[in-house]
C-alpha cells in the first residue's frame, strides 16, 4: 500500500486490474484503492510478473503492506515457492515516519467485494458496510447490493467526504507545524512583461491551446530550482535527500471543500505547451477522479497559486515530507517606479516556506530573486 | 440559435463545471466565477467547450462579456448569428 501523501496511514484496495501471472510494465496501473483524496490509481514501479495477489479486494490495510508478489523481469524462470520472488513494487517507497491519524476505522476483516458490487454500490450511494454477502467466502456480489438497493428509502448521489478530507490535511499540516522549523520570505514580482507576452500569445491561439498563468509561474520556479537544490526533495528520518528530478505538487482547490496537491512531473523539462496541457488534465482529474499515486507519493515541492479571485498574499504551509512550498497571491495593478517614473503595473506577491533543517533564508532568497529573474523573460520559460 | 437554446448549452457547460450548484435560479446578472465558485482553469475549460460546441472564436478580451450568464448569452447569440 503506497502512502499517497504524508496524511494517508491505510486504503482500501477497491479492484485488481491485474491477475496473477500477467506482465506488468513499470508505469502500469495495477489495482484501484480508495483514500481520503477518493480513488486512486495504483502504479508498479517494476517490471515483471504477477506472483501472487496478497490483499484482497474490499480489505483496509496499512501503508507500507505489500500489495502484491513481483517475479523478476518478464521472461525471467518463475522464482520458487516464497522464497525469491520480492514484495517490491508496489510497496510505499517512503512511507511516513510514523503514524500521523488514527487509523481508519473499517476493520481489516471486512468481506470481500466484488468490483461489479462496488460500483453498483457507489453509483446508489449504498453503503457497504452493514450488508451481507452471499457470494464465495461471504463475498458482497452484485445481487446482495440490488437487494440494498430495494430496499434503501431514497437513492443518495455518491457524494465527497469532505470531513474525511478535512481530517487527513488536519493531520498533515499538524504534523507539519510540529515539526518543521519554518521560515518565511517575500516578494513582489513584476508580472507587466509576463501578462503582456501571454496576451499576445493567446491572441494567436484557438481556446484549446491558450496558456493560463500558471504555466509559466511553475516553470519559472522549477528552472529556479535547478540552482537550489535545498528546496526540493524528501525530509527524512536520515535527514534532507535532494531530489534532482522536480516534480512539483500543484495545489488544487475540490469543489465542496478540500485541497489536494498532485503532481507535474518533470515540470523543469517540459515546454510551456505541454505543461499548460498537464495542468488543465491535472485540474480535470483531481476533480474528477483518476488521479494516480506517483502523482500524490512524489511531489518534491509545493507550489500553491491563489489565483485572481483571491488574496494578495499566502503564508504556506510545508507539507512533509517535502521542504519547500512557494506561494503566488493574486495580481494586483498597483503603483510602481520604472525608470523613474511612477506607472501603473500589474504585481504579484511571490512567498516561499522552508524548512530550516534543509536551507536557510539566504538560499531561500537567491531562489525566490531567481524566479522573479525568470519571470521577466518569459519568452525564454 | 435562440437565447433559449444558447442558454441551454451554457447551464449544460456551466453544470459540468460545478455539478453541485443549482443553475435554474442562477441570477442572470450574477458574476459567474463568485457565483459558481470559478477559477481560471474552470474559466477556460467552459471557454474551449463552447468554441467547440457553438464553432466560435472566442478571444480572450471577449471574456468580460462572459461574465454574466446574461451577458454570455447576448454575446454567444451575437457570434452564432450571421452578420446581414
Amino acid at each position: 500500500m503506497p502512502s499517497l501523501g504524508a496524511d494517508m496511514v491505510a486504503g482500501t484496495l477497491v479492484e485488481w486490474l491485474k491477475r496473477p501471472g500477467e506482465h506488468v510494465r513499470r508505469g502500469d496501473i495495477v489495482a484501484v484503492v480508495e483514500t481520503q483524496k477518493g480513488a486512486i490509481e495504483i502504479e508498479i514501479f517494476e517490471d515483471g510478473v504477477i506472483d501472487r495477489l496478497l490483499v484482497d479486494v474490499g480489505a483496509t490495510v496499512p501503508v507500507g503492506t505489500p500489495l502484491a508478489l513481483v517475479s523478476g523481469p518478464a521472461g525471467a524462470a518463475p522464482a520458487a515457492a516464497q522464497a525469491a520472488p520480492v514484495p517490491v513494487a508496489i510497496v510505499a517507497p517512503r512511507p511516513p515516519a510514523r503514524p500521523i491519524a488514527p487509523p481508519i476505522t473499517r476493520a481489516i476483516g471486512r468481506p470481500p467485494v466484488s468490483p461489479a458490487a462496488r460500483r453498483l454500490a457507489d453509483q446508489h450511494g449504498i453503503d457497504l458496510g452493514p450488508l451481507r454477502g452471499s457470494g464465495p467466502q461471504g463475498a458482497i456480489i452484485s445481487t446482495d447490493v440490488e437487494r440494498a438497493i430495494a430496499a434503501a428509502p431514497a437513492p443518495s448521489p455518491r457524494r465527497f467526504d469532505a470531513a474525511e478530507m478535512r481530517r487527513a490535511i488536519g493531520a498533515a499540516m499538524a504534523r507539519s507545524k510540529r515539526e518543521i522549523p519554518h521560515y518565511y520570505l517575500s516578494t513582489t514580482i513584476d508580472m507587466t512583461p509576463l501578462y503582456r507576452w501571454i496576451e499576445d500569445e493567446n491572441a494567436k491561439r484557438p481556446p484549446p491551446q491558450r496558456l493560463l498563468l500558471a504555466a509559466p509561474l511553475l516553470k519559472a520556479v522549477a528552472l529556479a530550482l535547478r540552482g537550489a537544490p535545498e528546496l526540493n526533495g524528501f525530509y527524512t528520518e536520515s535527514g534532507f535527500q535532494p531530489s534532482t528530478a522536480v516534480h512539483i505538487g500543484v495545489a488544487i482547490a475540490i469543489r465542496g471543500g478540500g485541497l489536494i496537491a498532485p503532481a507535474i512531473h518533470d515540470v523543469d523539462e517540459l515546454a510551456l505547451d505541454d505543461l499548460m496541457a498537464r495542468l488543465r488534465d491535472l485540474g480535470m482529474r483531481a476533480r474528477g477522479g483518476g488521479l494516480r499515486s506517483s502523482e500524490l507519493s512524489d511531489p518534491t515541492i509545493t507550489v500553491t497559486n491563489i489565483g485572481e479571485r483571491g488574496v494578495e498574499t499566502v503564508f504556506g504551509i510545508i507539507y512533509p515530507p517535502q521542504v519547500a512550498l512557494v506561494g503566488f497571491g493574486k495580481p494586483i495593478e498597483r503603483p510602481a517606479v520604472v525608470d523613474g517614473a511612477i506607472v501603473p503595473r500589474r504585481m504579484i506577491v511571490a512567498t516561499l516556506s522552508a524548512d530550516h533543517r534543509a536551507s536557510d533564508g539566504h538560499r531561500g532568497a537567491l531562489f525566490l530573486s531567481d524566479v522573479d529573474r525568470l519571470l521577466q523573460e518569459p519568452d525564454k520559460l | 440559435m435562440t437565447p433559449e437554446e444558447i442558454r441551454a448549452i451554457l447551464i449544460e457547460t456551466l453544470g459540468a463545471i460545478a455539478p453541485e450548484a443549482d443553475l435554474s435560479r442562477l441570477d442572470p446578472k450574477a458574476d459567474l466565477r463568485e457565483e459558481l465558485d470559478i477559477d481560471s482553469l474552470d474559466f477556460l475549460n467552459a471557454v474551449i467547450a463552447l468554441h467547440e460546441r457553438l464553432k466560435v472564436d472566442i478571444p480572450e478580451r471577449d471574456y468580460r462579456r462572459l461574465s454574466t450568464l446574461g451577458g454570455a448569452i447576448e454575446y454567444l447569440l451575437e457570434k452564432t448569428t450571421p452578420k446581414a
